[in-house]
């Protein structure tokens, strides 16, 4: 397929991806804050922190208060990545890839946009709905792309950038606990209150169920265990990290297990060291620093894929598969 | 009185001027495929709405105390005694018989249909290119088949002579050495490509897809405006105007038989892959377009995706070793025929416009030498020339040995002295146009103008006369459309769409049927408040061709039309 399209369908799925999450971290942090009481409740500014934007917010807004987070990170196309920004570019990009997409997806994903739009036109101040709405939508986007659209490269690619999205937003999630709870950690833990809480940040990525089928009780370290490190979650990380492996060497035909450029590279090396960590080491080296880690991992997967395949030079040579594909 | 019974006929506005009959009805300009056109518009004016010139048919049952009043001119429904035409009878029954409302709520079902579909066209002069949604009107327009026949074989024999004529005036040159059309007369033309002198496009083949504009005259008869033989748009919409009518108002097709016309794709596909370079197994087709912000782009990506073809822009594509080829993710990939959506001077900067950072550089050279098809070939501008529109008649006595079936509209040559003077005598009462701008750019519409912007016109006449042309006003066909509700008369064209693959001919049933909205309104362009309706050519008793299936059962199809 062009390198072009493969790239609009990639960040197609990454951006419809990232406004999910965003839906979602505004609702851990409805569902963890709002216990909280005096003093702590209410925290917002940890949440464009978490996202890692904080530095626009702070251009655009004095204060991080409810209404002016809930703005910037649902309605503000000043924001790159507010949900209406992300949907907004997730369209773009399908527009450009519209011949190889289904229609059925377009239409999907237009009824997506115009949800978003409607609701920003409208002044909509983001209530639990309306964040319930964007899941919704986002899902059904994501299974009409598996029911019409062939399970090829282009699927393929999709894939990969929908399964890098949620690895790096999960991580996120795992942070907002981080960031929210830091001052007093160490004295909650163990607390009813703390429960409240590992179970909202649970049901914020709509794994407290299948945590508690998984591990039964609520305890921190099985927590960030089955975000980060499960093995059939659809949303741990350790998940989506092995899913967009399986989808990258289903577009290039290398056999598992070994490399055929700096995509497939940085992925395995990813997948194996989640593969053999436990969560013990996860601990003691610092859950933060961890997931840190990881984020910068997945950042580099998501360059070296746009250099292996959505960056041809005129003579085709760049990254492996090129080369060998004009040897032949 | 003062406006009879017009006279039937362009030829009266000839004859005589309008203002002379008292009309003071001002002009209106009317943009066909961002070609203006000015059209009288008379039979909007205030005087003409009196009653003895009106008439008026009551649709009350289908919606509260609607009259329907036709405007001047022709009505596509209803005949001048105001009842339906008889085959339109059982169709205004159904319309008839539909509950308060109900065409109504049809219609906005349809409109949010386009909503959610996304089907909707770029407004350029606009911020990050803003998007509307395609007007579309829930009452088709319908084409009965004794006229489809004849315009279907106008349009074959167009289309075969114009492409005759291309392949003629880049290589032998008989029209020009006969003296059919003058020598100058072409080699003038701004679209006149003398770089493409010598070319032999694969089958014969310069005009792929024409899309050629149609109007019906207050006389009830077709008249072809003009020919768009480079990158005609506007079949996306026949296809998807079809498919919303269908999803939202599928109880008016009941009984009726329609031409269908869900095919095109898989025809257009033919097409492109019958003109593949010679030696070419399984060829690679792709659309090739200037990129998302042009206001085609939802056709051209509709195409892509109908054929199943890639969709790609200049900078996908790359020449090399004497190829084009389409940067993919596993490398360097042959490209055989493009289906380009690119006018000629933008598609090598090498070749034509050097600025132009949409194409693709040395394109043109591979073309040349035979290992790539470009569908519509370059320089077929010369055909849609205005003033060799002019001779079109002429180029299908001297190709076919044919009397021409559809007539022109009858144009004046500046270039001739005879019709300069014309022109320049009567041009208050004509319509005065450049023969190669589009958009409606430095169009004269002699009723409205002014004496001092005639005598400037005058002018440019005198130091250009190759570049301009004059027509008579026409008054565009009117048809049945939804307005806030109820049913009001405004005027359509019509613009079919043709294949031409080498080995066959192949007209699009109907074609795209646009719509001015704005009451009294000639401008049916989308930019302008023109939307546009599903086109039915209705499908005469047991006729329908079972040629696809071979062993057919014609007995469901053959239901009837709309007369039955």
């Amino acid at each position: 397929m062009l390198s072009r399209v493969a790239d609009s369908v990639f960040w197609m799925a990454r951006y419809i991806e990232r406004a999910e999450n965003v839906a979602r971290f505004i609702d851990v942090n409805h569902n963890l804050t709002l216990d909280l009481g005096e003093g702590l409740g209410d925290q917002w500014a940890p949440l464009v922190y978490t996202t890692g934007d904080h530095e626009e917010f702070f251009k655009l807004y004095d204060q991080a208060t409810r209404e002016n987070v809930l703005r910037f990170l649902a309605f503000d196309k000043k924001n790159p990545n507010s949900i209406f920004s992300c949907v907004c570019s997730a369209r773009e990009n399908a527009r450009t890839a519209r011949e190889i997409i289904s229609s059925d997806m377009w239409e999907e994903l237009n009824r997506f946009y115009l949800l978003v739009r409607d609701a920003v036109n409208s002044g909509a101040s983001g209530d639990y709905e309306f964040f319930a709405e964007v899941k919704r939508a986002s899902h059904l986007l994501i299974g009409t792309t598996d029911c019409t659209m062939s399970h090829g490269e282009a699927w393929n690619f999709a894939r990969m950038g929908r399964l890098l999205e949620r690895a790096d937003k999960t991580t996120r999630i795992v942070d907002v606990k981080y960031f929210i709870l830091l001052p007093q950690a160490a004295a909650d833990v163990g607390t009813s209150l703390d429960v409240v809480q590992w179970s909202a940040l649970l049901r914020s990525a709509s794994a407290l169920e299948m945590y508690r089928r998984n591990h039964g009780r609520i305890q921190p370290q099985k927590v960030i265990d089955f975000l980060l490190l499960d093995r059939n979650f659809p949303r741990s990380v350790r998940y989506c990290v092995g899913g967009a492996e399986d989808s990258l060497h289903a577009v290039t035909g290398t056999p598992e297990g070994t490399f055929g450029n700096r995509a497939e590279q940085q992925l395995g090396r990813l997948r194996s060291e989640l593969d053999f960590t436990s969560i013990d080491d996860v601990i003691s080296s610092g859950l933060h620093e961890f997931v840190d880690v990881v984020q910068d991992r997945l950042n580099r997967t998501g360059e070296a894929i746009y250099q292996s395949f959505f960056e041809i030079d005129a003579g085709g040579n760049r990254g492996q598969i090129q080369t060998q594909e004009q040897r032949q | 009185m003062p406006y009879a019974q017009p006279p039937t006929g362009i030829s009266r506005f000839i004859k005589k001027p309008l203002h002379a009959i008292g009309c003071i009805a001002p002009a209106i300009e009317y943009l066909i495929g961002g070609i203006s056109f000015a059209l009288d518009s008379a039979a909007l004016s205030p005087a003409y709405d009196s009653a003895a010139d009106l008439f008026s048919l009551s649709v009350a049952s289908a919606m509260s105390a609607i009259a329907y009043q036709a405007g001047g001119g022709y009505d596509e429904m209803f005949g001048q005694d105001g009842l339906p035409r008889p085959r339109m009878e059982q169709f205004v029954r159904r319309l008839e018989s539909l509950a308060d409302g109900d065409l109504v709520w049809h219609q906005k079902a349809a409109e949010s249909m386009l909503r959610n579909l996304g089907i909707t066209f770029a407004v350029y002069g606009h911020q990050d290119g803003t998007e509307k949604v395609w007007p579309f009107d829930i009452l088709p327009r319908v084409v009965e088949p004794e006229e489809w026949t004849v315009i279907e074989a106008g349009l074959k024999q167009r289309i075969r002579a114009l492409n005759l004529f291309l392949q003629d005036i880049y290589n032998e040159r008989r029209v020009l050495k006969e003296k059919i059309i003058p020598e100058e007369l072409i080699l003038s033309a701004k679209t006149y490509r003398s770089s493409c002198m010598n070319l032999k496009p694969p089958k014969g083949v310069w005009c792929h897809v024409t899309g050629t504009d149609l109007v019906r005259d207050k006389d009830g008869k077709f008249y072809v405006l003009e020919d768009n033989l480079r990158c005609p748009s506007g079949v996306s919409y026949v296809l998807e105007n079809r498919e919303v009518m269908k999803r939202t108002f599928p109880q008016v097709f009941q009984g009726v038989s329609i031409s269908p016309v869900e095919d095109y794709p898989e025809r257009l596909l033919h097409t492109l892959l019958a003109c593949a370079p010679d030696g070419v197994n399984d060829p690679t087709v792709v659309v090739l377009t200037p990129g998302v912000y042009n206001s085609a782009y939802f056709e051209h990506s509709f195409l892509a995706q109908k054929m199943g073809v890639e969709l790609v822009q200049g900078s996908d594509l790359v020449v090399t070793g004497g190829r084009v080829m389409m940067r993919t993710t596993r490398g360097m990939k042959q490209v055989d025929v493009i289906y380009r959506r690119i006018d000629d001077d933008f598609i090598d900067p090498k070749f034509f416009r050097a600025d132009s950072c949409l194409g693709v550089p040395g394109l043109m050279e591979v073309y040349r030498a035979g290992r790539v098809t470009l569908a519509n070939a370059p320089a077929t501008g010369i055909a849609d020339d205005k003033a060799v529109y002019s001779y079109v008649p002429d180029l299908i006595k001297f190709y076919l040995t044919e009397e021409p079936i559809l007539p022109n509209v009858p144009t004046f040559l500046c270039d001739r002295p005879t019709d300069q003077k014309y022109v320049i005598e009567h041009m208050h009462e004509l319509v005065v146009k450049p023969v190669n701008e589009s958009g409606g750019y430095g169009i004269l519409m002699g009723p409205q103008s002014t004496s001092e912007e005639r005598a400037a016109y005058v002018d440019l006449i005198k130091t250009n006369p190759r570049n301009y042309i004059a027509q008579p006003m026409l008054t565009l066909s009117t048809a049945p459309t939804v307005i806030d509700g109820q049913l009001e008369a405004r005027h359509i064209d019509l613009r079919p769409f043709v294949l031409c693959s080498g080995e066959d001919i192949y007209v699009l049933p109907g074609g795209l049927t646009r719509v001015a909205l704005r009451r009294g309104s000639m401008i049916v362009n989308s930019s302008q408040g023109g939307g546009s309706k599903d086109t039915w050519v209705l499908v005469k008793n047991g006729s329908r061709n079972h040629s696809k299936n071979g062993n057919g059962v014609p007995a469901q199809e053959a239901r009837g039309s709309l007369s039955c």
